[in-house]
Formats: structure tokens, sequence, C-alpha cells
């Protein structure tokens, strides 16, 4: 069983196999279950992924009316073809949006690792389809291959937004899919290693603070973030730029920051976007009076 | 390790907005449920923390709801619990307490009917993970996401060791067990995690063991 990063790699190396195959295996010895069997569990949650995707292309709106509608804008958008930054970056954005919409709006998603930061991983995987034309089965890798770097980070740091801020949900979901895309590309182990440790990186001190304490802002505009982030950092990883600093030390750098970072800011709605005159005015709007009374 | 399947982090399939307060307070709902072995009359939830704040925009009552109703995260049915309980007659009420607690995700969640009833205190601990910190009053830790076993028994020497023993015999092996008692010599409660679903013969056969008092078990 790998423990950290560094490890994982190492064992993809030395029997010269995918960073997914190292946890596929894992998982079929914790469970005592058959390669189809692991396989078909992963492939069911695919189809979940999927299907949250499509809804959030339609158009859903959640019930405290803070979020919605933003996936069909930017596809929209994408048509018209007078975009700047690229059509694959937006593509992926706007399915990382989708889903955190359907989230919002209490339908079916994924969690990946948390619901609150469900859309980065599909929204990246289902934008790469098109490009990459990957088979059904590389598609469940690619959610092996995040769910490796995501058991590392949940083991060995936080994937709680309660416990470590945002940059341990988002951000750690932002890493786990730069490392799923480098594999996907035909990136080494090593190289998926280094697009983790870029992203989180630039994750680093991200803090939770929801406005009225809801899973919708700013957090299906920071899965936004997380998708395009994960892009570029796959990107550097496949060019050759690796990171200074190991992927572990920075998992562990983002667990001390967590630790040390005030509770205010820490999904307890009681500071940052959720403390602005705007953020508080929505709460008493939604919940008819202010969380702040019993603090 | 905290985490041990990959599907710990991709996973579960839920209905949103929260793993922690929608998923997680679903799961506390469905072991209560598993605990209690059948369709309760009553239902009184009583929220602290984070719960408190912010069960309305999270759909926390909603999903309890719904796993006291023996629906799982994904079930699409948890967003009409509340209106479906309603339809079968059972008497829902909720509270939100000022008390302070150690996990700001904290349900104490009460069932009942005529037969008996069950109380439980359940804390969402993130991605959807849960532990159960209290039953009928004994201070236990169970995460429900392995098969368990909850034994009252007697607070007697040779309980613990018939217990395991006969699980031996089973060739079932134990991954996690806690004793918990109120006070010296009296009411105990075993709390057992083990690697597989358990059949009804193996929980027969241990009811039958002297001291044992009652048996239950929460499946996967």
């Amino acid at each position: 069983m790998f423990r950290n990063v560094a490890e994982l790699v190492q064992l993809a190396e030395s029997k010269n196999i995918k960073i997914s195959q190292v946890m596929i295996e894992q998982e079929m010895e914790i469970k005592e279950k058959t390669y189809e069997e692991v396989l078909s569990q992963m492939g069911q949650n695919l189809d979940v992924m999927e299907r949250a995707v499509a809804k959030g292309l339609t158009g859903v709106h959640s019930f405290s009316g803070l979020t919605g509608g933003d996936a069909v804008l930017l596809q929209k958008y994408i048509q018209r073809g007078q975009f700047l930054s690229g059509e694959m970056i937006l593509d992926a954005v706007s399915k990382a949006v989708a889903t955190n919409e359907v989230n919002a709006a209490m339908g079916t998603i994924c969690a990946t690792p948390t619901a609150g930061s469900a859309g980065v991983v599909p929204g990246t995987l289902f934008a790469l389809k098109n490009k990459l034309n990957p088979s059904r089965e590389q598609m469940i890798e690619f959610l092996f291959t995040a769910g490796a770097f995501g058991f590392v980070v949940a083991n060995n740091a936080s994937i709680s937004g309660a416990a470590g801020g945002c940059q341990a949900e988002v951000g750690s979901a932002a890493g786990m899919a730069a490392a799923a895309i480098v594999e996907m590309a035909g990136g080494k182990p090593k190289q998926s290693a280094e697009a983790m440790a870029i992203t989180l990186k630039n994750m680093l001190g991200l803090v939770c603070d929801p406005v009225a304490g809801l899973v919708e802002v700013p957090c299906v505009k920071r899965n936004a973030m997380g998708a395009s982030n994960a892009m570029i950092a796959a990107d550097m990883a496949l060019a050759g730029i690796t990171s200074r600093i190991p992927c572990d030390e920075v998992i562990d750098a983002m667990y001390k920051i967590g630790q040390n970072m005030p509770t205010a800011l820490k999904e307890t709605a009681q500071g940052g976007l959720a403390a602005t005159p705007t953020g508080k005015e929505l709460q008493e709007k939604i919940f008819g009076v202010s969380l702040n009374k019993n603090n | 390790m905290k985490y041990k399947s990959v599907f710990d982090i991709i996973g579960p399939v839920m209905i949103g907005p929260s793993s922690s307060h929608t998923a997680g307070a679903a799961r506390i709902g469905k072991v209560a449920r598993s605990l209690f072995g059948r369709q309760p009359k009553w239902i009184t939830i009583s929220f602290y923390g984070s719960f408190a704040k912010t069960y309305k925009g999270h759909g926390t009552d909603v999903a309890i709801i719904g796993g006291i109703l023996d629906f799982d995260t994904f079930d699409e049915r948890i967003k009409s619990a509340l209106a479906i309980a309603h339809q079968l007659g059972i008497n829902v009420t909720f509270s939100e307490e000022d008390a302070v607690t150690d996990h700001p995700n904290t349900a104490r969640v009460k069932i009942g009917d005529d037969a008996g009833q069950l109380e439980l205190v359940g804390i969402s601990i993130g991605g959807g993970k849960i532990e159960i910190t209290e039953l009928n009053g004994f201070e236990l830790k169970l995460s429900g996401n392995h098969p368990a076993i909850l034994i009252a028994h007697n607070d007697k020497y040779g309980a613990i060791a018939a217990v395991a023993n006969l699980l031996a015999k089973h060739q079932i092996n134990i991954g996690h067990m806690e004793v918990s008692r109120k006070e010296r010599g009296k009411l105990a409660l075993m709390t057992i995690e083990v690697d597989q679903n358990i059949d009804q013969s193996v929980l027969d056969d241990l009811s039958l063991l002297p001291n044992i008092l009652q048996v239950t078990k929460i499946v996967d």
C-alpha cells in the first residue's frame, strides 16, 4: 500500500504500469474484489458524472437562487467563437460549473473528493474526451488516477473545507485532475506528480468562506478556476517543467497551512466573502436571520 | 489511515449540495434506521453547530429523514423525504440547539414506535464520512462504513470472550472492537466492526450466549 506520492510513483515505475493500475490493484486487494468488479463500480460513478454534466448544461438553478445558469452562458459564449483563452479550457470550466450547479440544486453528483469540489475532475475529464477520444476504460482509469492522488491527500492532509479550507477541497480536486490529465495525455507517473504539485502550490492558502454557509458562492466558481488551473499545470508538466518542491512536501505544506487557518475561514460562514456586506445581506435574505447570532 | 478505499475519494454518489451536510446526514439517518430495524412512528431530530445554522439550505433535514426512511445518499426521493414521511403517518420534529458540541456537524436522532425507541448521536466528518458517537446513552465510535454488530450485554467477565470465540468459530474477522459501559457491573455495549456482512443465524447464536441481552447489526 502506498502512503505518499513518492511511493505511488515508485510503485508505478518499478512495475512499469500506470498510476491508475496501482490504484486499481490496491483496491482489488483491500476489498477482495476482481478487476472487473472494481472497474464496474468506478464506471457507475463515471455515469453519474456524465449525467450531472449533461443536466447542468441544460441550465439548472438552486433553491436559494444564488447559483445556476452559468454553464449554459459559457457554452453559448464558446459557440460564438470569440473567446480569448482556449476552447478546451473553457469547455472544462463550463462542465465543472455545470456539475456544481447541479450539486447546488440538490441534483445527483459524485463527490470528487467532496460535493463542494465535485466539478473539477469531471469538468476536465469530459473536456478532454473531445480532444483525446479516450475509450470508456481510459475514462475510468482517469478517475482511478485522480483517486490515487486524492487518497494520499486525504490520508496525509485533509479533503475537508471545515478542516483545511478550500485549498483542501478544490485545491485537492484540481491537483487530482491535473495528475489524471497528464496520464491520459500519455505523460509519465512522475509527470503526474509534478502536475499535482504545480497545481496545489497555486491553490495554497485558499480559504473556505461560503456565503450563508451554502455550497454555492464562491464554490461553483472556485471549481471553474480549479479546472483551469489543472489544465494549465498539466500542460506545464507535460512540457517537462518540474516543481522545485516535491509533491509530498506541497501536500504537507497545505496541511499545515490548513491547521493555522483561522476557524472563521474554514466553512463556518463567519469570514471572508461570507462576512462581506453583500454576503451577509444574502444570508439574511435566504434564512431570514443572521447565521452569526450565536457567535 | 483514515481513508482506505479509492471510493472514499471518488464517491459517494449523492444528492447535493454538501457531502458533509447532506450525504453525511443521510448516512446518520440510515444507521439509526438500520439499528432500529423497522420504520419508526415518530422521529425527533436535534441539530447542533453548523448543522443547526445551515440545515435548511443544505437539505440536512430532508437528508436525515431520507436516511431514516432507508434511502441511500443517491436516492432522488431524499428531496421529498419530509413529504413521504408525512404520507406514511410518521410524526417528525426538528429542533435547533445552541449547546456547543465537540464537532461542528452534530445531530441527535431519537426514533421510536409503540414497541420501543432508539437514540443516537452522529457526527459528519467530511466527504460524506460519518461517525456514531453515542447510542442509547453509551459512548462509542462507529463509522457506518463497515458491517457492524452491536451487542448489549451484562458487564460480566467472559461475555466478550464468548462473543469473540463464536465469531472465530464462524471464521468472521474483527476489524475494530469497542466496549462501553455506563456503570461497572451493569449494562454494557460491544461494538464490533467486521469485514463481511453477517448472517442472521450468527446473530441468533450470539443472542443465546450467557449475559447477552440484545444483538443488532448494521449492514454495509
